[in-house]
């Protein structure tokens, strides 16, 4: 029963996939795009199913499917865990997948590629699951280099575009460095502890006496390596505002709410791996510290409304280390729920404003939206409101925990977090006023055409827009449903939660304050003075390091692409060309030591009798005088 | 039935190729490549029955020179992976014209009957036969119809085969010596050898020279890139399919068991030697104006790695090789398949003039790029399996072994997609580009179907070659 319901869970998005692959364009545009929005509903329920099953129960399920991969000490097999964990994520995953999905329907409407949208949709939500809910760490990375294959395909969905395909390529290097690195801390474990079974794993560390911990610190690290590369942190976090050339449905499941956040899933996964490595819990906080202020700081000046919410992507899963850094696995994973509500939301809103703008993205041709766009205005509002930590909304409880919890730790990095969290709120809100309030600066045409979104489009929106308010109620300060509901997965002791002292509530006020404050000046700044963005050319000092990101990608060229690119050429020209000549050289050499033996045998009797006679000499001589 | 019996198939096969004339050749070839595979497979069962499918008989006996076939798990896997590949690679030639094609398809069946008979021998005389004859045959496909100016043809074709020549005389005198020793060129009679460490160094240093230039491996690799982009497609997925396994096969099979101590003694030397040309293929691979060149390029930085994983001298390693070079005869079969499926349409190799494919040939774009996605081993393709576990066993000997060789999936990934993207995305071209034709796809869907299966489900592989892998490392590690 067990087994069939995993296979249902992770197979029926795959067939989803090879429905569409094969028969989607003659099936057309409306069916393709049911049967892929069914495939992950289908999902979805099967994961409803599993959580009410894991809640009953309390015990997670494993499935054995068969033996993978074999290596002498090491064996590995297709299997499955379904524990709170997986289907905790399994349920946003599917849930908000679907909706996605539906919104699509509407959305890609008039792609002439629409079934082979379906159909890379259909494949990532199979590898994510597989990621999930993988009973191996090997497991973990068919889906893991999986949906990097999707991301790839689906950022370079318009494929005639030589620069969406750059940054689609550019998002898979990236995120194969990462891979490497998860790669290399799977061997050290594997040789470690002979297994890369999570349950075996925990018993084996957990009872373990004599562990070498340095050498496990160093398989955390290249674990963390491989997660900033799929959770877009410092240093390998340039792809995801590349990502944002893929249409925007898939900005908002794979490069917002679900893909970008398996990087924390895995060192969730691995708790008792990274409470033992207490030099690498330190590096992702400062790290997951340092790329949550950076991303926002790079936030503050972008015009392009997708890449704003980009690296508000970024700077928000920085936040999410800065609490793994911490040990508090719980408060990361709160935030990744609530993120996947309000920034799907927001990604979806931009959407929306984007396809009735027809493909405009520079929030400086936006504006004045607010009364044509109602529905796509509220929900972002709501959604806006959720990230800056407005309170009650669902992002004020993750981010609070989230501050909080490094205010117990270390003051600088809550300084740093808190400085990320106002400037968060100013940028979300600039973008709202830049977008929706003041006088329309598109052109007359697209005014003209101003209108609100489809159903299809706005019931997501509005469906996302209410998780983004009432998420916050899984897991209230002091009685979280969430902490309890995680606690068979962490070895420390359950019921450390924060007591609500006086401590607590100042830190809480001075978030909020903090939020409000970046609110009122975005609003005076974009609506009481009535400023807007200069065009690229006029932009000048700071911002321009800004605006050009820290000119990151330009120092990654120099330092990485370029080398690597000459040294090819140099390879290519010089090297290949040398080796080969001294191939023909030894050739050439044989031959002119047979030229020259060649001469030897000129045909003269003479000089044949005079060599025979003096060979004859030297034996005779060698015989006598050995004698 | 024993496995000479797949000898005199190909071998008949060969002759009746050539004398059923022009139009019937390839037909005839495939039907008896074909019947190859079947028996091979059949050789299979037997051999997982319990059955003795080994031929031992005397056949020179002043110098003592046997023919003796054996075919434990390790050889079965090779003569399996090569009766497989031979009807894909005559099939994919199903679109091509080719003049005097009796004799054309008359030599790869020769070439697979040398190449079968290279994974079969046990006597070290029949083995070194089988070797050189395997030369013959590519050497005329390359050199007759292959493309490109016919002088600079002969150049490239004629140096391959003076140099891989040259190298294996050093295998040749090796043999020789082991044979004064021995008395005998049996293979079960030299690996009870006990040589000194003096001896063992020479004699591991005169296959290698053999093994690497055959494989090839850094700095002996010149001939390569120019002969795969010379040969015609059917020469170049022949040498990069199954005939650069033969030096792969080689070295677990003979060298490593005849000279154990000397194995042991530099096998850092040779794994370094492997990963150098991992990094040095890949970057070069990755400036290649030629797609064949290009190809050939990534089939060194392959190869590299899986030389490394040989001389870990572990099961892992052992195993991570055998499993590695399978999967990758597979995908570069298909990746040459696909440059060939390119040239037929534009005819042209060269990267710069191609682009703009996948908005007119969407099956072609999806098999093409499943093959590029295998070829940079994603997960749940067969050449993550091999290249999972040649990884691990280089992690087991240093962690430094892997992360270098791991720079193969960054790299890799680096100069595939960006080939990919240059010869598959971007504007539509405004030259069209026909889809795939039925032939065309069902190689590359037999190829695709092989790599996703045992992507999976690699454990009848891993079961098949593990015990003589055992045996091998057994008379390593005897002394």
């Amino acid at each position: 029963m067990d087994t069939n319901l995993a296979l249902i869970l992770v197979l029926t998005p795959l067939l989803g996939f090879l429905v569409n692959v094969f028969f989607g364009k003659s099936l057309g545009k409306t069916a393709s795009g049911a049967i892929g929005t069914v495939a992950v509903a289908i999902s979805f329920v099967v994961s409803l199913l599993l959580f009410n099953q894991i809640t009953s129960t309390g015990k997670g399920i494993q499935v054995t499917l068969f033996d993978w991969i074999q290596i002498s000490n090491l064996k590995i097999n297709l299997g499955f865990l379904l524990d709170q964990l997986s289907v905790l994520w399994l349920l946003f995953v599917t849930g908000i997948g679907s909706l996605i999905h539906l919104y699509s329907i509407s959305y890609m409407h008039d792609d002439e590629n629409m079934h082979k949208f379906f159909a890379y949709l259909n494949l990532f939500v199979f590898f994510m699951i597989t990621l999930v809910i993988g009973s191996n760490l090997l497991v973990l990375f068919i889906g893991w280099e999986g949906v990097g294959l999707c991301s790839y395909l689906l950022i370079g969905f318009w494929h005639k575009n030589q620069d969406y395909n750059d940054a689609a390529k550019k998002a898979f290097i990236m995120n194969r460095i990462g891979d490497l690195g998860l790669l290399i801390g799977m061997f050290i474990i594997g040789s470690m502890f002979s297994t890369l079974d999570y349950a075996t794993l925990k018993t084996a560390i957990t009872g373990a006496t004599n562990l070498n911990l340095p050498l496990l610190s160093l398989a955390a690290l290249c674990l963390f390596i491989g997660a900033c590369g799929k959770s877009a942190q410092i240093p390998l976090y340039t792809w995801l505002p590349d990502a944002m050339a893929g249409p925007t449905p898939v900005s908002a499941l794979i490069h917002a709410a679900t893909m970008v956040t398996a990087g924390i899933f895995m060192v969730t996964r691995l708790n008792f791996v990274f409470d033992l490595a207490h030099d690498v819990q330190n590096v992702i906080a400062i790290i997951g510290a340092i790329t949550s202020l950076v991303a926002a700081t790079i936030g503050l000046v972008q015009t392009d409304i997708k890449k704003v919410l980009a690296y508000s992507t970024v700077s928000q899963l920085g936040l999410m280390f800065l609490a793994l850094g911490f040990g508090a696995y719980e408060v990361a994973v709160f935030h990744v729920i609530t993120h996947a509500f309000f920034k799907a939301c927001l990604f979806l809103g931009s959407g929306s404003v984007i396809h009735g703008l027809h493909g405009e993205q520079d929030m400086r041709n936006m504006g004045g939206l607010r009364k044509a766009m109602p529905i796509t205005f509220w929900t972002m509002l709501i959604s806006s409101l959720a990230i800056s930590g407005v309170p009650f909304f669902s992002g004020f409880f993750s981010k609070d925990e989230i501050l909080l919890t490094a205010f117990h730790h270390s003051i600088p990095l809550y300084v740093v977090g808190s400085v990320a969290s106002i400037m968060t709120a100013f940028y979300m809100f600039r973008l709202m006023f830049l977008t929706f309030f003041k006088e329309f600066r598109g052109t007359e045409e697209q005014k003209h055409h101003l209108h609100e979104s489809g159903s299809l489009i706005t019931i997501p929106l509005i469906i996302l827009a209410i998780l983004a308010t009432f998420g916050g109620l899984i897991s209230l300060p002091g009685n979280s449903w969430l902490n309890h509901y995680l606690a068979p997965l962490f070895t420390k002791v359950a019921g450390e939660e924060h007591h609500l002292g006086t401590t607590e509530y100042t830190l809480m006020g001075v978030a909020v304050l903090g939020g409000l404050l970046g609110i009122l000046i975005a609003y005076i700044k974009y609506f009481k003075q009535d400023n807007f963005p200069e065009s690229d050319e006029n932009i000048t000092g700071l911002s321009k390091v800004l605006y050009n990101k820290y000119y990151v990608d330009e120092v990654y060229d120099a330092v990485f692409v370029q080398p690597i690119n000459s040294l090819s050429k140099f390879f290519r020209d010089y090297i290949e060309t040398g080796l080969s000549a001294l191939v023909f050289g030894l050739g050439k050499v044989t031959n002119e030591i047979a030229f020259q033996g060649k001469r030897l045998q000129s045909g003269s009797i003479g000089l044949y009798l005079f060599v025979f006679v003096l060979g004859m000499c030297a034996i005779i001589s060698y015989i006598f005088l050995a004698q | 039935m024993n496995v000479s019996t797949i000898l005199i198939i190909l071998l008949i096969g060969a002759f009746a190729t050539y004398f059923s004339g022009d139009k019937l050749a390839s037909k005839v070839a495939l039907l008896f490549s074909l019947a190859a595979l079947g028996c091979s497979i059949v050789l299979l069962n037997n051999y997982n029955a319990g059955e003795n499918i080994s031929v031992i008989n005397s056949w020179i006996t002043q110098p003592k020179i046997s023919f003796a076939l054996n075919a434990d798990g390790l050889g079965l896997a090779m003569v399996l992976l090569t009766a497989a590949l031979t009807p894909i690679i005559i099939f994919s030639s199903f679109g091509n014209e080719y003049k005097n094609a009796k004799a054309f398809y008359g030599l790869i069946l020769f070439m697979a009957f040398a190449m079968t008979g290279t994974f079969l021998a046990s006597d070290g005389l029949l083995y070194y036969i089988f070797w050189e004859l395997a030369l013959v045959p590519i050497y005329f496909i390359a050199l007759i119809w292959g493309n490109g100016d016919a002088e600079e043809r002969r150049k490239a074709v004629v140096k391959f085969f003076i140099y891989t020549l040259a190298g294996s005389l050093f295998m040749l005198t090796a043999f020789i010596y082991l044979y004064t020793k021995a008395g005998s060129f049996l293979i079960e009679d030299l690996y009870k050898l006990n040589l000194s460490a003096f001896e063992q160094f020479w004699i591991f240093l005169a296959f290698f020279l053999a093994y690497a230039i055959k494989i090839p491996i850094i700095p002996f690799h010149t001939w390569q890139a120019n002969v795969y982009q010379k040969a015609p497609t059917v020469g170049t997925m022949l040498l990069s399919g199954i005939m650069l396994k033969m030096g792969l096969y080689s070295v677990l099979r003979w060298q490593l068991p005849l000279a154990p101590t000397a194995a042991k003694e530099y096998m850092y030397i040779f794994i370094a030697l492997g990963i150098a040309g991992v990094i040095y293929g890949s970057i070069v691979a990755l400036r290649q104006k030629d797609l064949k060149k290009l190809l050939a390029y990534s089939s060194l930085a392959h190869v590299g790695l899986i030389a490394a994983a040989s001389y870990t001298l572990t099961l892992d390693g052992l195993r991570g090789a055998v499993l590695q070079m399978i999967a990758h005869g597979f995908v570069v079969v298909g990746l040459f398949f696909a440059a060939e499926v390119i040239f037929r349409r534009y005819e042209t190799r060269n990267i710069a003039e191609m682009g703009g494919i996948r908005a007119q040939s969407p099956k072609f774009t999806s098999m093409f790029l499943i093959l590029v996605l295998a070829s940079v081993a994603l997960p749940s393709t067969f050449n993550f399996v091999g290249e999972f576990t040649v990884l691990y066993s280089l992690s087991q000997i240093n962690i430094w072994f892997a992360i270098l060789g791991g720079t193969t999936i960054i790299l890799g990934a680096y100069y595939m997609l960006r080939m990919f993207q240059h010869v598959m995305l971007g504007e539509t071209n405004s030259k069209a580009f026909a889809d795939v034709t039925l032939n065309e796809g069902i190689s590359f869907a037999v190829i695709i179907a092989v790599l996703l299966f045992f992507g999976f489900y690699p454990k009848p592989i891993t079961d098949l070659i593990t015990p003589s892998l055992e045996t091998i490392l057994q008379v390593i590690n005897k002394n």
